[in-house]
């Protein structure tokens, strides 16, 4: 694979097994089992490669426990590949050094860091102490995450005391303090109400414009994915199998498009079944599942052959169709 | 070197800010460490009624020793125990990565982070009964055998600290929690009383194989300006090896978490 200077995340042939010992039910299996240790190999990411530019927000898509946190973690530096590369700005993460760390971050939505009985405001300066920032660099640094962050005094009430949303803004801030170029995001948004979840996400397209910082992340949340990552990268039991925009992965996971019509008057469901397939028919409302390319010509015989008030058309929603993926495992 | 002091300095003031959090409890905790001293002297001062000694222990040189381990257990509550319990976990919740992927070193992060202000009167105490003993016995100080004995704590202290260390990194494969602390804690209080008190075969064995020796009994005769040079250096030898052991096994016990975490 030719390294193009202008990628800052190159992920070749990358994978990782972990060994876990083979071990029998019972005492005898016990036995055996200390004496006759059998072992052998689960491959948690298998053969991924992929290119990352600068500036570029990508999401990681898998149903749980296809690879997607072992991809992450090797980028980060947490955990060895088996075989193959990776390299994040010039660096090798695993060995971890002082410089690669001062780039990175991580933020695991499920753990934190910030100290539990103290406010936020501690653990920042604690931070900004050990990346080596001045008091007076960490103030400047603070005031301008907490603005766009929307945290005011909740940074010096006890972090035990802050609603999950608040905490978790705070624990963004806390990862973000050393002014990181790449953000490395292991579900974010988890637990978050609806409103939450939209601030942490308009925070991260602010941060990515602003700063040109490269971010990836994943989540269990479509709509994060839908409103924050142009590409996404599909993970699939350890295999790569999608790399690309989401746009496209809506066209190839589904070559239909919804159409939905309100009629003035009830029809029966026979009338309908020769324009597409039948998602839905209650009264007076219809949804069509129409293949794209037969799309105009069923919009507008409808529209000839029914007396139609509104009519509608659009994808069918994207986590659907990526559930269906992960269910069937391929993509068409 | 100055930000790994400045970290020291917030972590530590950040410590003493959340045990504020609750007085209470940090009350309880004084009242126990004060229990637990009169209780030794008693016991001690049992060993001395009718005029044994211990080994060729007078009453007053034992007090040092006691001393030197109400100091030593002071640090051991104040520093080693808050921060090295936590250890295992940091480990099962999965926040050691957070610990790894910051630009320090990390077993410095994991030694220092905490501190137990808890432990402080007992270190002023042990101190003070230290040099109360010393001079009951009729020690004369000089620069030479102050200097002696702050050298022998400081051996003893990094020889505790990395037996601890060494056992609290090995959580990296054995998850979960497993009293460790007792063990060391058992250990240190082999150190109360004078090693020649015990049987030879013991002696040898809390000297080479256990360092005992050096937690307690060589920083009481060094203060009573009793110990021998040879083995002071034989102490630094010991404490380094410890202490550089404990180091190479961290970075192993890593190598083991970061290919095997998930």
């Amino acid at each position: 694979m030719q390294n193009n200077p202008s990628d800052l995340i190159v992920v070749d042939q990358l994978s990782k097994y972990y060994r876990v010992a083979n071990k029998q039910p019972g005492f005898k299996g016990t036995l055996k089992h200390f004496f006759d240790r059998k072992t052998y190999d689960v491959p948690a990411v298998t053969d991924v490669s992929f290119k990352i530019s600068p500036g570029e927000i990508v999401g990681f898509l898998g149903a749980n426990g296809a690879g997607k946190t072992t991809l992450l973690k090797m980028m980060c530096g947490l955990i060895h590949p088996s075989t193959g590369l990776v390299d994040v700005g010039g660096f090798s993460p695993q060995r971890r050094q002082t410089a690669f760390l001062k780039e990175i971050t991580l933020v695991m939505g499920q753990k934190q860091q910030l100290i539990w009985d103290l406010p936020p405001m501690d653990s920042l300066y604690v931070n900004a102490a050990v990346y080596g920032l001045s008091d007076n660099e960490a103030k400047i640094r603070i005031n301008e995450l907490a603005e766009m962050l929307e945290l005011g005094e909740e940074l010096t009430r006890p972090v035990r005391k802050l609603s999950l949303g608040q905490r978790m803004k705070s624990e963004i801030l806390a990862a973000l303090l050393h002014k990181p170029s790449v953000l490395f995001l292991d579900e974010p948004t988890l637990g978050l109400d609806v409103n939450a979840q939209a601030r942490v996400r308009s925070f991260l397209s602010e941060y990515n414009k602003r700063t040109g910082a490269t971010i990836l992340l994943t989540s269990h949340y479509m709509a994060d994915i839908t409103a924050l990552c142009p590409r996404v990268i599909c993970i699939h039991k350890g295999k790569l199998f999608y790399d690309g925009d989401l746009d496209s992965l809506a066209i190839s996971l589904s070559p239909s498009r919804e159409v939905k019509v309100e009629l003035k008057t009830p029809f029966s469901r026979d009338q309908f079944e020769k324009y597409g397939e039948i998602q839905d028919l209650n009264d007076r409302f219809v949804c069509l599942l129409v293949s794209r390319d037969k799309l105009t010509d069923v919009v507008s015989n409808l529209l000839t052959d029914f007396d139609i008030i509104d009519l509608e058309i659009s994808d069918p929603p994207i986590d659907q169709l990526i559930g269906e993926l992960f269910i069937k495992g391929e993509v068409n | 070197m100055q930000r790994y002091f400045k970290t020291i300095r917030l972590f530590w003031s950040t410590a003493f800010a959340s045990q504020l959090e609750y007085q209470l409890n940090f009350l309880i905790e004084l009242l126990a460490m004060l229990g637990t001293l009169l209780g030794s002297v008693f016991i001690l001062s049992l060993f001395f009624t009718g005029g044994r000694q211990l080994g060729d222990w007078t009453w007053e040189s034992a007090l040092v020793i006691q001393g030197v381990y109400t100091f030593l257990d002071g640090l051991t509550n104040a520093l080693l125990r808050p921060n090295l319990t936590e250890i295992v976990n940091y480990v099962r919740e999965g926040t050691l990565d957070y610990v790894l992927l910051k630009p320090m070193d990390s077993q410095f992060l994991l030694s220092v982070k905490k501190f137990s202000f808890a432990g402080l009167p007992e270190i002023i105490l042990g101190l003070s009964i230290v040099f109360w003993a010393a001079i009951q016995s009729g020690t004369s100080f000089s620069l030479y055998s102050l200097f002696v004995f702050i050298i022998s704590l400081f051996i003893g202290f990094v020889i505790l600290y990395s037996v601890w260390f060494l056992i609290a990194a090995s959580s990296i494969w054995f998850v979960k929690t497993w009293n460790a602390t007792e063990v060391l804690r058992a250990l240190l209080a082999a150190g109360r009383y004078p090693i020649s008190a015990y049987p030879v075969i013991l002696r040898f064995i809390f000297t080479l194989v256990l360092p005992v020796a050096f937690l307690t009994t060589f920083p009481a005769e060094a203060i009573l300006g009793e110990l021998k040079f040879n083995i002071l250096f034989f102490g630094l030898m010991l404490s380094s090896l410890f202490f550089i052991f404990s180091r190479f096994f961290w970075k192993f016990a890593l190598k083991h978490y970061t290919s095997a975490s998930s």
